[in-house]
């Protein structure tokens, strides 16, 4: 008992609250400060990134179906010669040359009748061209030149097989994927601390009759119960919230009522119930606080939890529906697809796995920032 | 004496954690010896390093520590000897015990798996040679019905029987020395007292050094010939006992010595108004049998009397289970009891919370642990003000203060600490702020549960002298609930003594003390106050 | 204990019940039925199957009904599958989805433990580290992600082993690491964290002070008391293989329980999705029953009263 091995500092100067002790060892640890960043990066990225994405995430192009990503503007020089040639197919001319360059089309025009000006029309038409203009007529109006300006789509990551910009997706699927995370998280959050902060506060016939449940619940094949759900209602996502999140609070719930229960053992709170503290005073100043640094801890851990279980809905084809998009549907698809394009599992499955690394450092991190050991 | 004759010699030795805030220098240059057949012990308060030493010196160190100097068993070098060659010294000829049998043996393993487990290995026995040495070793150790308790598991044993069994392994390889860490220190003092005797009886027949490591200073000087005081990694002082108890050289040695509680307290007149009664006050947990479910009943406190005066102290002592600190909580209301409580002519038995408020502001408590009942979230401050925030709600912000700041300086703490949080004090400034946030509401009845149990005896003092100055200052009545009969009689006039949930005995604490009446409280009394005695005869003729 | 066992089985009861009722209202309430085609039959047609099905009695009888015949062992018959009992289906379903998960449970198990203890021993050196980073991995990469790369390489680009079908050992290798991965992963992170504690604990230092040979400390002191929590987990860690299973499956088009549920539910197969909903809470019951009773073999101071 008295050989603790604690060597009592002589008491500090100032005065460090545990949140500013755990704020201090946070900082040292890198790779939580990292994922710190990451996160960051991928939250406004997914606030915003859609905003200023060149593509709509639902925008198809029907001529750029699984291209490649690449740093280069699409269309590259070898598709817009074709895709000249398919346009002026149709207007009557020979192309006598065509150069690409600098964003424009330069084609040289000749024809045993005269050209028509109009015939910019078909250049305009494609995707590809736009702003055709003949810029020189020979006098007898058999031969001309066009030039018109040539579309830069630029498809950093690719496209999908449908022709939509693999960027754009991603950066969509993250906001919804960080949107379900974050409102289901919550859910989950608010039934498990309000249940399970009840059940161990009050404690006795009202505590074992609360935790039956919960292991009722507990042993109820629940991901079945969520694929019913998301299957015979619809995918709706609201619904997937209310199913992911109601999942997931029973983790919260039990974690939050042991706490609660050891804590009210604990004599602090004894002490408080001499002074004559009312049971909501106890339960708001000297046990909520108390737990803070573990439900903030899970928190961080359940959200990749809930990120993950939608995915896995996602992939099943349960969730949310196209247009939109979530990381899930992405790695399905991307499966699907991987022997001609693999950069279309490659992305997304990486997106999803640097979220979920950043979530799971960051959660490591503050464990060890606020649940340590040696106090 | 030569060198080579020496069991242990430790020279020069210095341990060194490295912790995430730095090194920790735990010993810092610690030379000491140890004779054959001698009985050595290292005493010294909680961080002065007494354990580290022979951790160190038996490669036990956790591993961010690190050792310098050097250990010689008989002439060989201990530090930085090879795993191999220092397992066959350690367990053979230099075995230790520790401090809490609850966790030293394997909870997975019977009592003659894990005794075998020395003999097989080093005395390469046959399983059933060892299986009937582990008898007779338990036989010697005076384990009841050892046949039996082989096959036992450690949590089916009690304390006392726990670290029977562990002096039964140290004996198990004839060893040269053994090193008892504390052993005795997370036991009642009668079981104290028994495993002493036990161990004082070995070394007679079986004539090992013993090296003891405790911070108890009665033990001291009951159990050992020779003594080294530590304090903060370094050997203060080294002698005799005798010579060392009687004519102390240093500063530090003559604080431990004066350091045991003293003083007395003379009983309230008759006359002096009861403030708190208790009748038949009855505490019983667990639920009867049910359907497929055992009785899981407890009666921790059956029907008690208990009457209270202005101005005086009711100690209550008694050993670990004998629901002494159930009776505290009862008297308090604060678990479901039964029988009869009054306070102030008022019947507050079985009043809900609400109810129970008015009369809190005039009981309180201060419990035994100093780093468990001080929120952790809250400052000093906030924890001082709760009381005052629900019975004297209408105090303004700096009324309240300045209680505060009354309060702290009242129990000798600075007023200006009051922003601090409760990790940054010691444990004997924190049971000052427990202290204070008790009488600031001005309480008539204090009950105090164990309040210098975890404290180092010197702080210990200081606690008590508080105690008792608060006590005068404003007449408050106590009930003090504690294991430490050496403390109660210090601080309290009257006396109860507790055994499974009864009391055995009570009256005036100098009647009790002077002339007990029952067999329990003379046993706790010698074991408490006689251990010179009770040990040095049964050294020589081996009861 | 005993006792125990027979209190928990009859408390299985209740459960069982409340998962059979909610599943069954759930799925009824839900709009759609087995017989909404793309192109609507005709009344009389979709009259005549309603009533051969039952499903034009109230919805109550339909409740009791299916109840009666579950006692009996009877799942009733699948509206998708013409001709065949649910029962019948699921008992070809079953015995392939047990194979898989028994398997990956067992080699999880295995692995992590001997990852997670070597970790420990070494705290703090590169295999430590290793050990930290394929455990953050396998935590962190869903399988739905595993599933489809490890087919990728080994069975399109490298063409070493099948990448679909069920039957052969060889089918068996890429599903089973693929589900058994992530649970290999919280096993070894789980071991790591409970052999760090045991190493420090006072019984094992007390092994090492009477001069025990290093290996017998470890396994017979440390280890034995390490493995323990990984033993309460196999409990949940067999949930998480059910679910998994039912990625696995359809990456590696396997015919187990979990492809009929998907399916199943897809076509709104009452039966089917009832037989297997009920099958899963008994296994999840039963397991965690045998996992507990485990527990208490393993650990003489566990007392169940």
């Amino acid at each position: 008992m008295t050989d603790l091995a604690t060597n009592t500092p002589e008491v500090a100067a100032g005065s460090r609250s545990l949140w500013a002790v755990a704020m201090i060892r946070m900082r040292r640890n890198r790779a939580a400060m990292a994922s710190l960043v990451i996160l960051i990066v991928l939250a406004l990225a997914g606030i915003f990134g859609p905003m200023l994405a060149p593509h709509s995430y639902a925008e198809v192009y029907p001529e750029f179906v699984k291209v490649d990503p690449s740093l280069e503007p699409y269309p590259q020089e070898a598709q817009i010669i074709p895709s000249a040639e398919t346009a002026l197919r149709r207007a009557r001319v020979d192309i006598e040359s065509i150069e690409v360059g600098g964003g424009e089309v330069v084609i040289g025009l000749s024809s045993s009748r005269e050209i028509d000006p109009r015939i910019t029309r078909y250049v305009d038409r494609s995707d590809v061209f736009s702003n055709a203009e003949i810029t020189e007529i020979a006098e007898d109006g058999l031969s001309a030149t066009m030039v018109a300006d040539v579309q830069q789509l630029y498809f950093l990551m690719g496209t999908d097989a449908n022709g939509r910009d693999l960027f754009s997706r991603i950066l969509i699927s993250l906001r919804i994927s960080l949107m379900i995370g974050a409102l289901a998280t919550g859910v989950a959050l608010l039934i498990g601390v309000l249940y399970g902060a009840t059940a161990g506060f009050v404690g006795g016939r009202v505590d074992n009759v609360m935790m039956r449940i919960v292991d009722i619940l507990y042993s109820l094949p629940f991901v079945f119960f969520v694929i019913l759900l998301v299957v015979f209602f619809g995918r709706n996502l609201v619904l997937m919230f209310i199913a992911v999140g109601a999942v997931e609070w029973l983790d919260m719930a039990r974690i939050v009522r042991g706490q609660t229960l050891s804590l009210r053992r604990r004599e602090f709170v004894q002490a408080a119930e001499t002074l004559g503290v009312s049971g909501w005073d106890i339960l708001r100043r000297h046990i909520i606080p108390n737990t803070l640094g573990t439900v903030i801890i899970y928190m961080t851990l359940l959200i990749p939890k809930v990120i993950l279980l939608e995915s896995f809905l996602s992939f099943l084809g349960l969730g949310v529906q196209e247009p939109l998009t979530s990381l899930g549907v992405l790695i399905a698809e991307g499966a699907k697809n991987m022997r001609n394009a693999p950069f279309m599992l490659f992305y997304p499955a990486a997106t999803m796995t640097i979220l979920l690394f950043a979530l799971n450092f960051l959660g490591d991190g503050l464990r060890d920032a606020l649940d340590p050991k040696d106090r | 004496m030569a060198e080579q004759e020496r069991v242990l010699d430790v020279d020069n030795v210095r341990v060194t954690f490295d912790t995430p805030d730095g090194e920790v220098r735990a010993v810092r240059g610690v030379s000491m010896h140890v004779n054959p057949g001698e009985s050595v012990a290292v005493v010294g308060e909680s961080g002065s390093g007494k354990s580290q030493v022979m951790m160190a010196a038996m490669g036990l160190l956790a591993s961010n520590g690190r050792v310098e100097g050097s250990v010689r068993y008989r002439g060989q070098e201990l530090v930085g000897l090879p795993l191999k060659a220092l397992n066959d010294i350690r367990g053979v000829k230099v075995t230790m015990i520790f401090q809490e049998p609850m966790t030293s043996l394997d909870p997975l393993f019977t009592i003659e798996d894990q005794l075998s487990e020395p003999l097989r290995v080093h005395g390469g026995l046959s399983k059933r040679e060892a299986s009937a040495r582990v008898l007779e070793l338990l036989e010697l150790v005076q384990i009841p019905n050892a046949k039996a308790r082989m096959s036992a598991y450690p949590h089916e044993l009690s304390g006392g029987q726990r670290q029977r069994v562990m002096i039964a392994m140290a004996l198990a390889n004839d060893p040269d020395l053994l090193i008892a860490d504390e052993p005795t220190t997370a036991l009642d003092v009668t079981i104290q007292a028994e495993i002493l005797q036990l161990l004082a009886d070995l070394q007679a027949r079986l004539g090992m050094s013993i090296l003891f490591i405790t911070h108890d200073l009665g033990i001291v000087e009951a159990f050992a010939d020779r003594v080294y005081v530590m304090n903060k990694g370094l050997v203060e002082e080294e002698g005799p006992t005798e010579r060392v108890f009687h004519a102390p050289q240093t500063e530090y040695t003559r604080m431990l010595l004066a350091a045991e509680p003293e003083g007395h307290k003379a009983p309230v007149g008759p006359d002096a108004p009861v403030l708190l009664r208790g009748e038949n006050v009855q505490v019983t947990f667990g639920r009867p049998k049910g359907f497929l479910r055992p009785d899981t009943q407890l009666h921790a406190v059956r029907g008690i009397n208990l009457t209270l005066r202005k101005g005086q102290t009711i100690g209550v002592v008694g050993e670990s289970g004998s629901g002494k600190s159930t009776l505290g909580r009862a008297l308090l209301q604060m678990l479901p009891s039964t029988g009869r409580v009054v306070y102030l002519d008022n019947d507050i038995e079985g009043l809900d919370r609400a109810a129970m408020r008015p009369y809190r502001k005039g009981l309180q408590m201060v419990f035994q642990d100093p780093y468990g009942s001080l929120s952790p979230r809250l400052t000093t401050g906030e924890i001082i003000a709760e009381g005052l925030q629900v019975h004297e709600p209408g105090l303004s912000r700096k009324e309240r203060q300045r209680r505060v700041a009354e309060a702290m300086s009242d129990v000798g703490l600075d007023p200006s600490m009051r922003n601090r949080f409760p990790h940054e004090f010691s444990g004997g400034q924190r049971q000052r702020v427990a202290i204070a946030r008790a009488v600031i509401l001005r309480p008539q009845v204090i009950v105090l549960d164990e309040p210098t149990s975890a404290l180092d005896r010197s702080v210990q003092k200081q606690v008590i002298e508080l105690l008792r100055r608060l006590q005068v200052e404003h007449e408050l009545s106590y009930v003090f609930i504690s294991h430490d009969l050496a403390v109660v009689r210090a601080l309290s006039d009257y006396l109860m003594v507790m055994k499974n949930g009864e009391v055995v005995e009570e009256g005036p604490v100098d009647a009790v003390f002077d002339h007990p009446t029952t067999d329990y409280t003379r046993t706790l009394m010698r074991a408490a106050f006689d251990l010179t005695s009770l040990l040095r005869p049964a050294a020589r003729t081996g009861t | 204990m005993l006792a125990y066992a027979l209190r928990r089985l009859l408390g299985a009861i209740p459960t069982i019940f409340i998962i059979v009722t909610a599943a069954f209202f759930m799925m009824r309430i839900a709009p759609g039925g087995p017989f909404d085609q793309e192109r609507a039959l005709e009344p009389t047609v979709m009259a005549n199957l309603n009533e051969a099905f039952g499903l034009d009695r109230p919805l109550w009888e339909q409740y009791a009904m299916y109840l009666g015949n579950l006692l009996r062992g009877d799942m009733g018959p699948s509206f998708i599958y013409r001709d065949m009992r649910v029962h019948e289906i699921l008992g070809q379903g079953l015995p392939v989805s047990m194979q898989l998960g028994m398997t990956a449970l067992l080699l999880a198990f295995v692995i992590g433990t001997a990852l997670g203890s070597i970790a420990a021993l070494r705290q703090n050196t590169r295999a430590d580290y290793g050990v930290i980073a394929v455990a953050t991995f396998g935590i962190t990469v869903p399988n739905f992600v595993v599933a489809p790369v490890l087919s990728l390489v080994f069975a399109v680009i490298l063409s070493w082993l099948p990448a679909q079908g069920w039957g052969r050992w060889d089918q068996m290798i890429l599903p089973v690491i693929a589900l058994a991965l992530p649970q290999v992963a919280v096993i070894a992170r789980l071991i790591r964290g409970s052999m760090i504690e045991a190493l420090r604990s006072d019984h094992v230092r007390t092994a090492r002070a009477y001069g025990l040979p290093a290996r017998m400390v470890v396994i017979k002191h440390a280890l034995r008391a390490a493995v323990l929590p990984a033993i309460s987990y196999l409990g949940p860690a067999a949930a998480a293989l059910l679910t998994g299973s039912i990625v696995i499956e359809q990456v590696f088009n396997i015919p187990g329980i979990g492809r009929f549920f998907v399916n199943g539910a897809l076509a709104r197969d009452y039966t089917l999705v009832m037989g297997t909903v009920v099958i899963v809470a008994v296994f999840v019951v039963v397991f965690n029953l045998i996992v507990d009773l485990l527990y208490a073999l393993l650990d003489p101071r566990v007392r169940y009263d």
